[in-house]
């Protein structure tokens, strides 16, 4: 009995929790999604990425100092915008690019580009 | 498609209720009924221990006295965890004798052997043939029986399936069986839980559980597509399921990817059947393309991590036994994945 007044409390806390929005904010709760798709599509097993410590693959440079370059892959200009376009669907923001499209939602590509911004601020 | 990185390991060892405590099927429900009684005693033992601490400490007088003297000793030092642990030993076994029964008519026969660091499937016809061979993951009719065959190639593994079966050794040169069996349709993860070496902790597997009928499609198919014979020259894959993706027009060519796929010496140590790729030495990629998970139960599958285990698998899963092959192009992994994507 007590299990289910545990468990009802915490949907009720679940429930409560306002959904999901759009916005394009950076903010913590978008980076700490963007985290959470980044090791569920698993991007570390090409790319070294701060905060993710399994896997840290050798296929692709390192996300280590990506805060700081000029423009993604080389090519794009580093805004938030494009990053997202380019960790969803690289070969289409770049053309040539190796990078494969990846399973990501266009918002998920959003947050991705949040938790890659925020990567060195903690 | 994948819930995620680690996916087989995490599956089977993270979750509300915890895998032990939410059996899908009912070998797995007399291991949660023998956890719970066991989790009920500790408290019990641990509730008595603390008792006794606070009569030492604070008790009055006789009490202490009491517990201090050799019958206490007597009584619950000895009678008492005799008599507890030999009846839990005798109804333990009783419990969970089910899992380990022979094979009694027509149940459905897979062969698991464990290997450095990951799991070699092969289902068996009645007689015991092996009519399709697979690897790191495990796939279950709705409702039925299955026996596993376990085995291993090299040092002890031990196959665990927490939401379906209880935990069973894998003992080099002997064969132990374990029943699993489903009760709900799903996925659930296993691991290796027996440590066996370098990446023993990314050593996982997935199983997803069919409805009966669907379960009988999806085996015919494979046994077919298995059974295909060697055809030099063309692409191997099911007929048709080498399309080139309308969305990457000629990037990226399978048919290259298998030539690279031959040449590269992949084929040694990897079997693709229905082609000269016949080696044994890893995991089986026949049906690769629709694996749930890759590296053993650690990546999900898609173009991505595909490109990345066969670049750098060393980085992914250190001391595994696939070299690294970093000095193949981008645009070469690009065309051996695609090849790969198309096995089904
Ligand atoms: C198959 C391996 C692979 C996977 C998986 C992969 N990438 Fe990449 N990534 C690359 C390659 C190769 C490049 C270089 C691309 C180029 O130069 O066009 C790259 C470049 C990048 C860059 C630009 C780096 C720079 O210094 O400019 C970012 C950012 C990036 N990837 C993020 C991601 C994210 C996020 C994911 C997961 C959603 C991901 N990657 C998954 C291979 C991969
Ligand atoms: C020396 C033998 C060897 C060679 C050569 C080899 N592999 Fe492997 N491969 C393995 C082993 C062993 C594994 C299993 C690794 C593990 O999970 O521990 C594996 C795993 C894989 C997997 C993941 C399969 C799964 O179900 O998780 C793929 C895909 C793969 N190899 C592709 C390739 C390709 C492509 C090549 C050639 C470029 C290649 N392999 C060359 C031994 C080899
Ligand atoms: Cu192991």
């Amino acid at each position: 009995m007590q299990q289910v007044a545990v468990a009802a409390a915490l949907l009720t806390v679940v429930a409560c929790k306002p959904p999901p929005d759009d916005r394009t904010s950076l903010s913590a709760d978008a980076a700490e999604r963007g985290k959470a798709v980044i090791e569920r599509v698993s991007c570390g097993s090409c790319h070294a990425i701060p905060g993710i410590d399994w896997p840290r693959g050798g296929a692709a440079p390192s996300l280590e100092d990506f805060d700081d370059v000029g423009l993604i892959a080389g090519a794009l200009p580093n805004t938030p915008g494009n990053l997202a376009a380019f960790v969803r669907d690289a070969p289409a923001a770049k053309p040539g690019s190796t990078m494969p499209p990846m399973p990501i939602t266009a918002a998920e590509a959003e947050d991705v580009a949040a938790y890659l911004y925020g990567m060195n601020d903690e | 498609m994948n819930k995620g990185a680690a996916s087989g390991i995490m599956e089977a060892l993270w979750g509300w209720p915890p895998p032990v405590f939410d059996p899908a099927g009912p070998y797995a429900s007399s291991v949660t009924t023998l956890a719970w009684v066991l989790l009920a005693l500790g408290v019990a033992v641990t509730g008595i221990v603390i008792a006794a601490l606070y009569v030492a400490i604070k008790g009055p007088e006789r009490w202490r006295k009491k517990l201090g003297g050799e019958k206490a000793v007597w009584i619950g030092g000895i009678a008492f965890p005799a008599v507890v642990l030999t009846g839990l030993l005798i109804w333990g076994l009783a419990l969970t004798a089910s899992l380990t029964e022979p094979i009694r008519g027509r149940e459905a026969r897979v062969r698991v052997t464990g290997e450095m660091w990951w799991f070699r499937v092969e289902y068996l016809d009645p007689a015991g043939r092996v009519i399709v061979r697979d690897a790191n993951e495990l796939h279950l009719p709705l409702d039925r029986p299955v026996v596993l065959e376990l085995r291993s190639a090299d040092v002890v593994h031990s196959i665990w399936i927490p939401h379906l079966s209880g935990k069973m050794d894998m003992v080099p040169g002997r064969i132990n069986q374990l029943r699993v069996e489903a009760s709900r349709t799903g996925r659930f993860g296993g691991v290796c839980a027996e440590y066996c070496g370098g990446p023993h902790a990314l050593m996982g597997f997935v199983t997803q559980v069919h409805e009966a009928a669907d379960y009988d499609r999806w085996l015919a198919a494979r046994a077919a597509r298995q059974a295909q014979p060697v055809a030099a020259g063309a692409t191997p894959g099911r007929p048709g399921a080498v399309v080139r993706d309308p969305a990457e027009p000629q990037r990226y060519d399978p048919a290259l990817g298998w030539t690279l796929f031959r040449d590269t010496g992949c084929a040694a140590c990897h079997r693709i059947a229905g082609t000269e790729a016949n080696g044994l030495a890893g995991p089986d990629l026949t049906h690769v393309g629709s694996r749930l998970s890759l590296g053993a139960g650690i990546l999900p599958n898609h173009r991505g991590t595909m490109i990345g285990w066969i670049a750098d698998s060393q980085s992914i899963k250190p001391g595994n036994r696939m070299p690294s092959y970093d000095r193949l192009s981008a645009e070469e992994l690009g065309h051996i994945a695609a090849f790969l994507e198309a096995q089904k």
